[in-house]
């Protein structure tokens, strides 16, 4: 058993309108807005890293849930965009958050890193006690390389996002997950050293409009829980227009997905824990209300995690 | 109504634009389909030839132009 006990959140102050980065593109806020969703974005100071914006995230997290650090029995740092090959965010964002000697893992898998960690955590936290799960970005680095692509710079902003999962209670309970990956078209959403991100748009949004819909489904069913039933849906915030899509394949009104994109635009692996921290500040779980995470990512990564609220 | 007629009826109605299209001029390049009709498209392209489209086969090359979906068609007869 594993339960939902806090989520936390750090945002830059620094926001980045739609006006602007359509300029940057030869377009305007109008056409950002209608193939995206997204009014604005934050971007992190140049000197902040993603083990920076992590750790704030988490020490947000554990600071609501009152947990100390060093308590902790894992952190996962879920982020695409890391500084260097190795050593990865995680140890870093543990050690900022007084976390040392505790195991800290990376995951690197961009979009789906959160939700693959959170699934992870909810298997782990009976035998290794409270895990803290972070998701973290600094896309500014990326979408700012030059050449700025069309369909990619004017989508990413910059954040983090935090869970806290622990065996004992919490505001849910994480009822069970369903994880994928599938390498076929691992080059159609890419990013290399140092160079510009690489997306394959119309592959993505084809895949991931058929496979997010369809893991839901699975996890719900499983469950026996109408998709008419589930509270609300916390999703990766890629793009308000995949997001309208998944709900209409559903056959659920939008309004039931939450939904931020407008403010932070697609902040990868971080989005869907910053989503749920506000969700859960401004409504929260429900005693006994299903609610659904999800998430797609490079790779293809993904994925869908049931929690029932306490 | 021939394959050629029914897949010009299905772009008309998946995009809600006019198909006036050479068989072999990219659907994609010409504006009439977006990456977010595209999975429109798939999901009309198996009820309407009654095929289940596995997500091996979603490659958006493989749904580029009329002349692309027809071979696609053909594989799957």
């Amino acid at each position: 058993m594993a339960f939902i006990k806090e989520f936390g959140c750090w945002l830059p102050e620094h926001i980045v309108t739609s006006e602007e980065a359509g300029s940057w593109v030869g377009s305007d806020a109008e056409w950002v807005r209608n193939v995206s969703g997204i009014d604005e974005r934050r971007f992190a100071p140049e000197s902040d890293t993603v083990a920076g914006l992590a750790a704030r995230a988490g020490a947000d997290c554990l600071r609501r849930a009152g947990m100390r650090a060093k308590d902790l029995g894992m952190v996962f740092v879920a982020s695409g965009t890391s500084e260097r090959a190795f050593p990865g965010p995680a140890c870093t964002a543990a050690r900022l958050l007084g976390a040392e000697g505790v195991p800290a893992v990376d995951v690197p898998m961009a979009s789906a890193g959160s939700l693959f960690a959170l699934a992870l955590a909810s298997r782990l936290a009976a035998q290794l006690g409270a895990i803290l799960v972070i998701g973290a970005e600094k896309m500014s680095r990326v979408v700012l390389r030059e050449p700025r692509e069309k369909g990619v710079a004017i989508l990413f902003g910059d954040g983090a996002g935090a869970c806290l999962v622990t065996p004992d209670a919490g505001r849910s309970e994480i009822v069970d997950s369903i994880l994928c990956s599938d390498g076929t078209h691992a080059e159609d959403l890419m990013l290399e050293n140092g160079a510009p991100l690489k997306m394959n748009g119309r592959s993505v949004i084809l895949h991931a409009s058929r496979k997010i819909p369809a893991v839901i489904r699975a996890v719900l069913d499983r469950n026996k829980v109408p998709p008419a039933e589930v509270q609300t849906y916390l999703l990766h915030q890629a793009n308000q227009n995949l997001l309208d899509r998944i709900a209409s394949a559903l056959g659920i009104a939008s309004e039931r997905f939450f939904s931020n994109i407008r403010r932070y635009g697609n902040t990868s692996s971080a989005s869907m824990l910053i989503a749920a921290c506000e969700w859960c500040r401004a409504e929260g779980f429900r005693p006994g209300a299903p609610v659904v995470f999800g998430a797609f990512g490079a790779g293809f990564h993904w994925g869908a995690l049931l929690a029932r609220g306490v | 109504m021939d394959r050629r007629s029914k897949l010009i009826e299905i772009l008309k109605s998946v995009t809600k634009k006019d198909v006036d299209i050479a068989p072999d001029e990219s659907l994609f390049e010409s504006g009439i389909l977006d990456s977010f009709a595209l999975p429109d498209l798939v999901s009309a392209l198996e009820q309407e030839f009654s095929i289940e489209i596995p997500d091996s086969h979603l490659n958006p090359r493989k749904f580029e132009s009329i002349e692309r979906i027809e071979e696609y068609l053909d594989s799957r007869a």
